[in-house]
């Protein structure tokens, strides 16, 4: 059954008038850094079919804003823990385009060690800390963080990311619960992008009740946001953050974005029904990459000569990394057996 | 009487110890242990539900919370999985918490953190990331406990990579084995047995370590093996005293951890006397009995000079009634009884 344009986004029709306190620096970065991951799934995708990269892959095309501006607010320090979408997160958060890759390619220096794959990047040294493939699994963990932040007194939060789906799972409210009890430094971020999997919203929550309101009935601020506005998503992130490290608790965004690619591997799918190929396209109007450098040019504060310079350079960084990670060694079979336990 | 309280004082027991010194209670040992743990290491956490309240989880956490606050000491929401997510992510971050059940039964709730997250965790990111934490859940059994109080869930765990499984019998071990998992850097699963919990033994002051993965003979012989854990071998060691009469003599092993397993003194035993007997409080179904069992027609079918045996629970729910808890459990006469047939009849 198709779903004609259930979903519609506001995208950049919010943002158009807006003003931002930034920096053009930080705002260039946040565009070089979305579209840096734009062309990092792109390439991804377009090599999947060689069927080299022998891992599940869930492309984040359509919510770069999120992993962006969320993670640009924090500290290397600061922990996140994400679902089985992870490439924007990770990689946003300062993970090694490198260390995705091989793992990527189930190489023995990805940066899980062949062990994670696509759906569990981590990498403590950039604070990618914790990511579970069985949904809301990392929410209660990234919760855990945060009281350990809490307990020992550092000045940290951690960040729980989620999708629509985990705010259907007992866990998520479980943690969301605890972290109000104890006022714990932890933002539970929801990326709400209407689907799990195949299954639209609508059959899955009853109508007419939003999600950030179900978690503002657990006592903590939650707001909505546009989740394909990177504006937005900065500085509703950076008030949860100032929030937590103040020891004021936890905080619940909702951020509305799209999913345009199918649930896992490459390319839409949704010509085999489950929703409606338009409503893709009317998502994609909203593109928070090309929308930001509109808005940008508009403003004065970039050029297409700078584009294009770091266009050149995503792409050569891009295939430099695609040339380590299919030339790195595969992992041993004693490999196998390491870390299973700690010693 | 509660019933806790009734079932405690139905029997009294206290295992003969070889050691000589100080006599406390199995409770008293678990709580020194934790006590010592957290004023040792500020890291360590103790929580679950009812760990402050009068009763302190069976008196095993009384008082903890006034020695060392409410923020290291705390009573929780129930939510076993959120909970148990939290232990996990705390514990990744350098906490150890010690997250107490009353029962194993509610553990099932926490399946997908205890299976898919806590023991997964370090592998996943290759070796990075430690996972220090400890699961305690008493098993029940009798006055009513019934289908969802009493269930001895070992078995289900067994085959969890990455997980450490202790099942201690003695206040000794409860207390070395408490100290040894709070000090271990992964997820570890404490089972105790509510009829173990009323031991008393003796129990050196100050913190000692049991190695965990290591067996220990109770009794040394030489017509059969016996091994098991917990309230099991509790029960076998005094099957095997009352037929002391007979002349029969058996190595009784406790393993006391039932993963990683203690191969190598179960393998040594059965070398020696040819024919084991294997005991578990759990189901025999899939469970402790099978995979030792396994383990021995694998390694040392040679020396077998008697078919293996076990001693578990029947694959049935745990019933509630008085009377038809008499056919569920073993007791220490079907002990007897198996132990004479292997001797006598093999």
């Amino acid at each position: 059954m198709a779903i004609k344009n259930k979903y519609k986004g506001n995208g950049f029709q919010s943002h158009e008038n807006q003003n931002s306190s930034l920096s053009k620096e930080i705002l260039v970065g946040l565009y070089r850094d979305m579209l840096r991951i734009r062309r990092i799934e792109e390439a991804i995708e377009s090599r999947y079919h060689e069927d080299e990269m022998k891992s599940p892959i869930h492309l984040v095309m359509g919510h770069e804003a999120i992993s962006v501006g969320s993670c640009s607010t924090l500290k290397i320090d600061d922990l996140i823990y994400c679902g089985h979408r992870t490439h924007g997160h990770y990689l946003a958060k300062g993970g090694s385009l490198k260390g995705m890759l091989s793992e990527l390619y189930c190489r023995a220096n990805g940066c899980s060690g062949s062990r994670g794959g696509s759906m569990h990047l981590l990498d403590k040294s950039v604070g990618m800390a914790g990511s579970s493939a069985i949904v809301a699994g990392a929410i209660p963990i990234a919760t855990g963080a945060a009281l350990s932040f809490q307990l020992k007194q550092q000045d940290r939060v951690s960040v729980a990311y989620l999708g629509d789906a985990a705010t259907e799972e007992g866990a998520c409210w479980e943690a969301v619960n605890f972290a109000a009890l104890k006022k714990l430094p932890v933002i539970f971020f929801c990326e709400n992008n209407f689907f799990s999997v195949c299954s639209p919203l609508e059959v899955r929550q009853p109508p007419n009740v939003e999600i950030y309101r179900k978690a503002e009935g657990f006592g903590l601020p939650a707001v909505q946001i546009d989740g394909t506005n990177i504006l937005d998503v900065y500085d509703s992130t950076q008030e949860a953050v100032a929030r937590a490290r103040k020891g004021d608790g936890p905080t619940f965004i909702e951020a509305l974005t799209y999913r345009w690619r199918g649930h896992g591997g490459a390319g839409d799918d949704s010509a085999s029904g489950y929703r409606d190929p338009e409503e893709v396209q009317h998502w994609e109007q909203y593109c928070p990459v090309d929308g930001f450098y509109d808005y940008l040019i508009k403003m004065n504060l970039y050029s297409k000569a700078e584009k294009d310079l770091a266009e050149k350079e995503i792409k050569e960084e891009i295939e430099e990394a695609f040339d380590f990670a299919i030339s790195s060694p595969n992992p041993q079979e004693i490999d196998l057996y390491t870390h299973v336990y700690s010693q | 009487m509660p019933w806790a309280e009734a079932l405690l004082a139905s029997k009294s027991n206290e295992l003969p110890c070889s050691q000589e010194g100080r006599v406390l209670s199995y409770v008293d040992a678990l709580n020194e242990a934790m006590a010592l743990a957290l004023g040792l290491d500020p890291n360590v956490i103790v929580l679950g539900q009812g760990v402050n309240d009068p009763k302190g989880m069976f008196g095993v956490t009384t008082d903890l919370h006034k020695k060392f606050g409410v923020e290291r000491v705390f009573d929780t929401p129930l939510s076993e999985e959120g909970l148990f997510g939290v232990c996990t992510g705390a514990a990744m971050n350098g906490i150890r918490p010690v997250y107490l059940h009353n029962r194993p039964d509610f553990l099932l709730l926490a399946f997908n953190q205890i299976v898919s997250h806590s023991s997964k965790f370090h592998y996943m990111d290759n070796g990075e990331t430690n996972v220090p934490l400890v699961a305690w859940a008493a098993i029940g059994r009798g006055w009513g406990s019934g289908a969802q109080h009493s269930q001895a869930i070992q078995g289900l765990l067994l085959g969890v990579p990455g997980l450490k499984i202790i099942m201690p019998s003695t206040p000794y071990d409860a207390k070395g084995l408490m100290l040894t998992a709070i000090a271990d850097n992964n997820p570890v699963l404490i089972f105790e047995h509510r009829w173990c919990m009323r031991n008393k033994g003796v129990v050196p002051e100050g913190i000692y370590k049991v190695p965990i993965g290591e067996g220990v003979y109770r009794r040394k012989g030489t017509d059969l093996t016996i091994v098991g854990t917990s309230h099991s071998i509790e029960l076998a060691t005094q099957a095997v005293d009352q037929l002391n009469d007979t002349g029969i003599t058996a190595d009784v092993i406790d393993l006391r951890t039932i993963k990683p397993l203690d191969e190598k003194i179960i393998l040594e035993s059965v070398q020696k006397t040819g024919k084991i007997l294997i005991v578990d409080t759990g189901w025999e179904m899939g469970g402790v009995c099978a995979e030792i069992g396994c383990l021995v027609a694998e390694k040392a079918f040679s020396y077998l000079k008697a078919p293996v045996r076990r001693i578990g629970l029947p694959d049935v729910p745990s019933p509630a009634g008085f009377t038809l808890e008499q056919f569920y459990y073993p007791n220490e006469e079907n002990f007897s009884q198996v132990i004479k047939e292997m001797v006598e009849k093999t």
